[in-house]
């Protein structure tokens, strides 16, 4: 089966990016030096190529009821127009379906953006579920979309210098807000633990739109640099630190589930019904080494646990890891982490590690 | 690609030079590198330790991925750069200067048998 190609796909070819399939999507890894694309983002404004993430359209009266039901999180705390909310959406048995951010527009249009490995089966869950529960709403795939991620101290300011015109609609933009401006859709949210925007664009424009940021000075970033700035701003990849087989509880997302107010959500039943043995934690290997990578095996003194996703990281000059072990385990702890057959130390740590440039563990 | 022509090559991407004293300097090649991506972890054999051909003896991490680098020929350690495990980023930006590692070679005559620039590039293009 060929890979399916964004609208940017000859940009990042003629830009001498080197391309991976990354489930499915023919995408650019990195363009030269993945560390250098890192620290673009974390000092002044990068941009990645975000396009096989897929924005759904929830539209028709009864849109706030649907959602939910469907998400973990808790819809009704979007009150000002353009809001956004990160969410998982659960199975039944509470296992991750997917983890998604959802705009309020409209009481009646909500924009959610899923993952790009997980959009066929979230569409087809969510059809489900409109026909069991609100067969009168319509939900829209938004293929004719493309999107960019601006990101860093710098990006904002530089997207306004790119798109002339576009300072008004978005500077008054809040963290987690997101706004039409022309045929933009413009978010102040992301990724990488940095301000910035992700800009929703019609996929004709999205090639002169990356040019322009370009041409301002914004670096193109590659999936390589999204990984290391996402773990070291201590956020999950989906398929990787979670999946179907686990709760948001045990992958330190117990913060985006509401289990405290009365509404009922697919999946809470069995929320409430199973407290988590197990949870998320962040390390830091001490000494060197080596790296740590997931699935290594992670000694600790509760018990066995092991990592989900593990990199040097280029802001601490250490290597990380996101692990998943027992509850019992506690920040400061010590543990050791199996790397290439040989014990290494490192201490445990409650992500995020960087945020906004700056370090937030010892 | 940049793949001198008075080296020596092995499949598993590692350079080779002989040197006047009659052992062998190995490094990976540039097109290792550039495929392993920014460089941040280097760990090299002890010196003194005994090499069969293939075996491996060293190990290079990027960011992305961890990977072994193997003995092209049988011999004993008899130098290790640890220059370059300090500073990993060095291997990125020459290849051919941030050697790993150098052999006494079991056969004298083992470097004739290895792959000249030629035969690499064709190797990996």
């Amino acid at each position: 089966m060929s890979l399916n190609r964004t609208p940017l796909n000859a940009a990042h070819r003629a830009a001498g990016a080197r391309m991976v399939d990354f489930g499915g999507w023919d995408m650019p890894v990195a363009y030269g030096s993945q560390i250098d694309e890192h620290n673009a983002v974390r000092r002044d404004a990068g941009m990645f190529d975000v396009s096989h993430m897929r924005a759904l359209d929830l539209a028709g009266a009864g849109a706030r009821d649907f959602l939910r039901v469907a998400l973990a999180n808790n819809v009704d705390k979007l009150k000002d127009a353009g809001k956004a909310l990160y969410s998982c959406m659960l199975r039944e048995d509470g296992g991750v379906l997917d983890d998604l951010i959802v705009y309020f527009l409209r009481e009646d249009f909500f924009r959610i953006v899923v993952n790009a490995s997980t959009t066929d089966k979230d569409v087809a869950w969510l059809r489900a579920l409109l026909a069991s529960h609100a067969p009168t709403l319509t939900l829209t795939p938004r293929d004719d979309l493309a999107m960019i991620a601006v990101q860093g101290p710098g990006a904002r300011a530089k997207f306004w210098q790119a798109v002339p015109g576009s300072e008004a609609a978005t500077a008054g933009l809040k963290p987690f807000q997101g706004t039409q401006a022309g045929d933009l859709f413009v978010a102040r949210t992301g990724y990488t633990g940095e301000d910035g925007f992700e800009i929703l664009t019609p996929a004709a424009r999205a090639q002169s739109l990356w040019d322009a940021l370009a041409a301002v000075g914004v670096k193109p970033c590659g999936l390589g640099a999204r990984d290391t700035l996402r773990l070291e701003a201590g956020m999950n990849l989906y398929g990787q630190d979670m999946d179907e087989s686990v709760t948001p509880l045990v992958s330190g997302l117990a913060w985006t589930v509401d289990l405290a107010s009365a509404r009922d959500f697919v999946g809470k039943a069995a929320l409430v019904a199973h407290p988590p043995q197990s949870q998320l934690v962040g390390l830091v290997l001490l000494e060197g080494g080596g790296v740590l990578r997931a699935h290594q095996a992670v000694q600790t003194p509760h018990g066995g646990g092991e990592t989900t996703s593990g990199t040097f990281s280029p802001t601490l000059g250490k290597s990380i890891a996101l692990a998943r072990v027992p509850a019992a385990v506690a920040p400061g702890d010590m543990v050791e982490v199996s790397v290439r057959g040989k014990p290494l130390a490192a201490k445990v740590v409650k992500p995020p590690f960087v945020r906004n440039g700056k370090i937030l563990v010892q | 690609m940049n793949v001198p022509k008075d080296l020596k090559y092995a499949d598993s991407h590692e350079w080779m030079r002989a040197e006047e004293d009659g052992t062998v300097t190995i490094g990976i090649t540039d097109h290792a590198q550039e495929a392993l991506g920014d460089l941040v972890f280097i760990e090299l054999p002890a010196i003194g330790r005994t090499l069969a051909a293939g075996e491996a003896c060293a190990v290079v991490e990027s960011v992305k991925a961890a990977s072994d680098v193997y003995a092209p020929l049988a011999g004993e350690v008899v130098a290790a750069n640890t220059a370059v495990t300090t500073a990993p980023e060095s291997l990125n930006a020459d290849a051919y200067t941030a050697w790993l590692f150098r052999i006494k070679p079991a056969d004298p005559n083992a470097l004739a048998s290895m792959l000249d620039a030629a035969a690499y590039e064709k190797l990996i293009a």
